[in-house]
């Protein structure tokens, strides 16, 4: 059943960006905190550590339980189950017992039949710590032999070799800051008790599967007692992936206890200081070119800030070492990356998921040869990008690479020559207002890492009526997904949009889910789509044609809702058919099964294919700096971005400014502060700050490099959830150059967020 | 008792009077549009329009509910997105859609009910004026320049809409609904705010926009004194040569008043740089003044204008004189401020404010500073005043420097001398808006930028000085 027709006849659905926004704009859409209280809900309030390290000397909790309106004060030992929430490496306790790591980190939970009861009972109990010594900085944690897991190593080549044959080696040390994920719903959960000592949880995650087994194993009980419901998220960002988990679990716990609803949502001032970030990297770097610049060989050693337990770092680890090369073509290449524990809150996955902070340092590195050698960056980068045929440090064969393609359409429009002269002019020209411009290409890896994940399952159902329910272990939290998924519903079946509905996320309809992240949820859940919207036609075709007594070989398919027999339209449509199809006993029913072919991955060598495919693009970014103030304005992002055959340009464009404008506040603005005692300083909104309308560029332009090349993302449409982010380390490259363009003479080290104080500083500091 | 209109909806609640309209909103009248981000104004998830009476006319203006005592909404219309909702979308709402300005949804409300107040303030209509009215809006997930691209062809959209009584046009053009035709009639019949007679266990409130950023759990369950609306407290007059603002004014009025705007011809540009527009909607410059943050931009401000403040007690001092030490002020428990004055600057005198944060607008000063410099023909600093913010224990009057600087010309050596005092005046302290050197280089930036705007070429004196 041929439907290659439906998307095109039909313009409308290539802007169609979703059922959900309707209801957005009308403030009808429903997060965790609306949904209706049902009778006797309790609040559940986490009472945290207030130091980053010791053991708990005494716990005192009796007058707070005893105030009117609290029901019961949980602390480790009224775990049912395990206490223990560790995804990756079981090394997190829900409840701190006997000793706390990190700030923040939860000690007991109030339960309580107001906020204000809670509220009061927190304040009431008494805790008596005896400090340890407290570890902020990842290079410490690793000179005190303090690693969350073992260390990894990605070579290729010889590096040590290679070097002797460099005609340039430069070396250099590089530090990123973390980030706030700042989703604007914040983390929360809502659970009530149902029959059979079972547990129903509203959770805003990324990860339902998660949620149930943390639930599961917390409580004791089988992940079949426990069903995890997610009807969209107020933003994710990689912050509900794993740390959604330990607020679901809470909720959980009161109410599989106390046989109540119970409902834990974090205020935001909990949320920031409780809740892990982007890992901060320490990292340092050796760089080796020919005299022709061709980048021979490359070391690079990162020192991951993990906090105080696993969580996503070994993961995130990985895929740092993944992209430490960035789009370049190196040789010989040793990168080496270490996860060092610090007596920070947990840091988790964010957009990018490592890869960012990888690629950063290769930008510095190439940054500092080119200030070195007198260069512009942009003649060392274009001459490294990668090809088909190279080789990439962890093994796999670059194929149906656009890393030259996108960079040279952006040159043909842009012309940098150009830009060159047009900045150079206007520096001579002003004093105290400077411009700078940079070129940041990308190229990100499509696939989890952890070959295990690359599975997805969606359950289609054909109601008698015509109409259609998807449901998938997809979570949509913005991103477009619930649209994706219907229109490739649509597609498949011949249907028009309005047919069909995108059920909730729940662990009942859809089982083993992997989390919404690595850009994969559309490719691993629209294929599963896919899959059973297959099924249910190899029935149905058959049926059709032998109930309108339609030739074997002949080539029937829907338009529209309409029957098309031959290319010709009939006068029969979806909805009579179906009704027939279920009075003659046709199963319309199918749970589709997707599992990425190809994707291997081998641990102990470090070696394997591990992507399904590549992403790439380059950005040019411009911006002006006043030297008086140390304040800039970024002027333009233009990007040209590898979409493949984008199936809805409208979200795509979406995920590209949205992860683009994050990532260059990543860059500028939005700085972590934790003091020496791991206490966070930027605590609030309103002292961490990310981008308002006013500070993104005044112009972002972004054209898709269209490709029809067979690939394994859906439809040939390429995965975009994260790779724009990475854009947005060209922001702090052109304003590290527009302030050079002031004073060559700075001291400006290589310390990214580069905030309007690392600006006024580097302005007028000297070597 | 508090009496309001919500929505189409009459209202009479007995809760706390200090209890936010969030909360009122969310949790008493389950109208879930309405989002709680963050509870201390910065994200503006939590947006709501607020229709009152100013001069006898009946005026929104969005304002974000966790920051608005229940006391401040008496005899007003509180407008929720529930209370825009019709069979179809509204305009606002479909150019939200229609420019994919919406992915996660949770801080969309915000902007179409901040949107919805601009369609509705006939003193707006340029593409300007509609991202001025959602610049206390926050969205994580879109970059902006979709919404950009809403806020674009609502502001074509309304080219056509009458310059006054526009609500019969706005309802035909599906803006707000039909009830809202009638609103102005059913307020005209609520009482006008009480206000309750001053005592110890009454907390005086004015916008609110910093004690419940601050004592959230003290004011909601507080009885409170409504200054916001008491119409004695609301006034900008200027008599013979002297301004004079009630102590209720709020940064908007004070921004919007012709009076100012003759004044300081750039006012506009500087309170971009102060808080957001749903802020500047119900922060008073009187409570910037008691809340004695470091660094109060508004205070700042009138610092540098040689303010003074009125008491209710009738007591009279500088604004500069307010100031004791951290948090501390010369002021007794029962002394409420009554009005703020300055002299109408001298024929001449150059006025300037500056401020720099992480992020440019809607945040929090690294330093700011406030400058009124009149030089005679000669080039003789006639008189002088100079603020900084952020630089010490509280909003700091540089009055050594400025003495220093009267009666002299601003030679590169006197403006290098001033940098010196003015260095040994101040004393930061390193925190997360930056550290105590940053902090002294930029009020050396600041200053130099104040010189600049006198037309002095400061370029080569930032050669000479080594930071």
């Amino acid at each position: 059943m041929s439907t290659k027709k439906t998307i095109s006849d039909s313009k409308d659905i290539k802007s169609f960006t979703g059922p959900d926004f309707y209801n957005h704009v009308a403030g009808k859409s429903i997060y965790v905190d609306d949904i209706p209280a049902m009778e006797g809900m309790l609040f559940v309030k986490v009472f945290d550590s207030v130091i980053a390290h010791g053991k708990i000397l005494s716990l005192d909790y009796t007058a707070a339980e005893q105030l009117e309106g609290v029901v019961k004060i949980f602390s480790a030992k009224d775990i049912t189950g395990e206490n223990q929430i560790g995804g990756i490496i079981p090394d997190e306790p829900l409840l701190a017992d006997g000793e706390v790591h990190f700030c923040g980190q939860p000690v007991l939970l109030i339960a309580a039949e107001t906020e204000d009861a809670a509220e009061e009972a927190y304040h009431k109990i008494k805790v008596e710590y005896d400090p340890l010594p407290v570890i902020t900085n990842p290079r410490e944690a690793f000179a005190k032999g303090k690693l969350l897991t073992s260390s990894r190593k990605f070579q290729l080549g010889d590096t040590t070799a290679a070097f002797k044959n460099c005609t340039y080696v430069f070396e250099g040390t590089t530090e990123v800051n973390g980030q706030e994920h700042l989703y604007l719903e914040t983390q929360g959960a809502y659970a009530y008790p149902t029959e059979h000592n079972s547990v129903r949880v509203y959770s805003s995650t990324q990860g339902p599967t998660q949620v149930q087994k943390t639930v599961a194993r917390v409580l004791g009980i089988g992940m079949n007692q426990v069903e995890v419901d997610v009807a969209r998220l107020g933003g994710g960002f990689g912050g509900k992936e794993d740390q959604a988990s330990a607020y679901a679990a809470m909720a959980a716990l009161v109410a599989y206890v106390l046989k109540k609803p119970a409902k834990c949502i974090l205020n935001r001032m909990e949320d920031m200081r409780m809740t892990g970030k982007r890992n901060p990297y320490s990292s340092d770097f050796k760089i080796g070119l020919d005299k022709e610049l061709k980048i021979l060989a490359y070391e690079v050693t990162h020192y991951q800030n993990g906090g105080a337990a696993a969580d996503l770092s070994p993961a995130i680890l990985e895929r740092t070492l993944f992209h430490s090369t960035n789009s370049y073509n190196i040789p010989n290449v040793l990168a080496t990356a270490h996860s060092c524990k610090t007596n920070l809150p947990p840091n988790t996955a964010f957009r990018g998921f490592g890869g960012p902070q990888g690629m950063y340092v290769m930008e510095c590195a190439i940054d500092y040869v080119a200030k070195q050698l007198g260069v512009t960056a942009d003649i060392i980068q274009r001459k490294n990008l990668l090809k088909d045929g190279d080789e990439f440090s962890y093994g796999q064969i670059v194929s149906a690479c656009e890393a030259e393609s996108c960079w040279d359409k952006l040159e043909k429009e842009v012309s940098i020559e150009k830009i060159k002269e047009e900045i150079n002019a206007f520096n001579k020209e002003n004093k105290l207002i400077k411009k700078g411009y940079s070129l940041m290409p990308i190229c990100f890896g499509i696939s989890f890492t952890n070959t295990m994940l690359n599975q997805a399952r969606a359950l289609v159902h054909v109601y008698l009526d015509g109409s259609i329910g998807v449901s998938t272990g997809g979570v949509e939290m913005g991103q477009g997904l619930n649209a994706k998924m219907m229109q490739v519903a649509a597609k498949e079946f011949g249907v028009s949009l309005i047919r069909i509905k995108v059920e909730s996320t729940n662990t009942s309809r859809v089982v083993n889910t992997s989390p919404s992240a690595a850009s994969s949820t559309a490719d691993l859940n629209g294929k599963a789509v896919q899959d059973a919207c297959k099924q249910i036609q190899e029935r149905l075709v058959p049926f059709i044609k032998q109930e309108l007594s339609i030739g074997i070989n002949d080539t029937i398919y829907f338009v529209q809702d309409i029957l098309y027999v031959n290319g010709i339209a009939t006068t029969h449509n979806w909805k009579q058919l179906i009704a027939i199809a279920y009075v003659k006993r046709i199963n319309l029913s199918a749970k589709g099964h997707y599992a990425t072919p190809v994707i291997n991955f081998d641990k102990t060598t470090e070696k394997g294919h591990p992507f399904a495919y590549h992403v790439y693009g380059t950005a040019l970014t411009k911006v002006t700096v006043d030297c008086l103030r140390g304040t800039y304005e970024l002027d333009t992002v233009k990007i040209v971005h590898d979409a493949g055959a984008s199936m809805n340009p409208a979200v795509d464009i979406g995920q590209c400014e949205g992860g683009l404008v994050q990532g260059i506040g990543w860059m500028t603005m939005e700085e972590v502060v934790y003091n020496e005692n791991g206490k966070l300083l930027s605590n609030a909104l309103s002292t961490y700050k990310i981008p308002d309308i006013y500070s993104v560029p005044n112009e972002i332009d972004i054209e898709f490099l269209k490709t029809e090349k067979d690939n394994l993302a859906i439809l040939k449409s390429k995965a975009v959830g994260e790779p724009p982010l990475m854009y947005g380390i060209g922001a702090y490259f052109a304003i590290r150059n527009a302030v050079l363009a002031f004073n060559p003479n700075t001291n400006i080290t290589y310390h990214a967020p580069i905030t309007p104080e690392k600006v006024l500083m580097g302005l007028y500091s000297k070597k | 008792m508090i009496e309001f209109i919500l929505n189409n909806q009459h209202i009479k609640t007995t809760q706390p009077s200090g209890s936010t309209v969030l909360d009122f909103v969310r949790y008493h009248k389950r109208l879930m549009g309405t989002k709680v981000g963050c509870r201390e104004g910065d994200c503006g998830a939590c947006t709501v329009l607020v229709g009152s009476f100013e001069n006898n006319k009946l005026v929104y203006r969005n304002m974000t509910s966790c920051l608005m005592p229940l006391t401040n909404v008496q005899g007003k219309h509180i407008v929720t997105v529930e209370g825009i909702n019709q069979s179809e979308l509204t305009p606002v709402q479909q150019a939200m859609i229609d420019t994919n300005g919406t992915q996660c949804g949770f801080c969309t409300i915000g902007f179409v009910m901040s949107l919805t107040g601009f369609v509705m303030n006939e003193t707006c209509c340029s593409y300007t004026d509609a991202i001025k009215a959602i610049d206390g809006n926050i969205c994580r997930c879109t970059g902006y320049k979709s919404i950009e691209k809403a806020a674009n062809i609502l502001s074509n959209k309304i080219t056509e809409r009458p310059t006054s009584n526009a609500t019969e046009w706005l309802v035909e053009n599906k803006f707000i609904p039909e009830y809202f035709k009638n609103i102005e009639d059913r307020l005209r019949l609520i009482p006008n705010p009480v206000s309750q007679p001053n005592s110890s266990d009454v907390l005086p409130i004015g916008g609110g926009t910093d004690l419940n950023v601050q004592k959230h759990h003290l004011v909601k369950k507080s009885e409170t004194l409504n200054l916001f609306d008491n119409p004695s407290l609301k006034y900008i007059t200027q008599v013979t040569d002297e301004i004079k603002i009630g102590a209720s004014v709020t940064v908007a009025a004070f921004e919007e008043s012709t009076i100012i705007q003759n004044i300081l011809p750039d006012i506009k540009k500087y309170t971009k740089l102060i808080s957001s527009s749903p802020i500047r909607n119900m922060a008073t410059i009187a409570g910037n003044f008691v809340n004695a943050s470091p660094i109060g931009d508004m205070t700042i401000f009138m610092l540098a204008l040689n303010a003074k403040v009125v008491f209710n007690s009738g007591r009279e001092i500088y604004l500069k004189d307010l100031y004791k030490g951290y948090k501390q002020l010369d002021k007794t428990k029962e002394e409420l401020i009554q009005e703020i004055s300055f002299k109408l600057p001298i024929t001449g005198s150059v006025f300037n404010f500056e401020k720099v944060s992480k992020r440019t607008h809607l945040d929090i000063a690294s330093v700011n500073s406030a400058c009124l410099l009149k030089l005679n023909n000669e080039g003789i600093i006639e008189s002088a005043h100079l603020s900084a913010g952020g630089v010490g224990p509280y909003p700091t009057y540089l009055t050594k420097t400025a003495t220093f600087l009267t009666g002299k010309k601003l030679t590169d050596d006197v403006i290098e001398q001033a940098i010196n005092i003015m260095q040994n005046e101040v004393s930061p302290i390193s925190d997360a808006r930056g550290t105590k050197e940053y902090k002294r280089l930029l009020l050396r930036q600041l200053f130099l930028a104040h010189i600049q705007k006198q037309g002095v070429e400061v370029f080569n004196l930032l050669n000479d000085i080594s930071a």
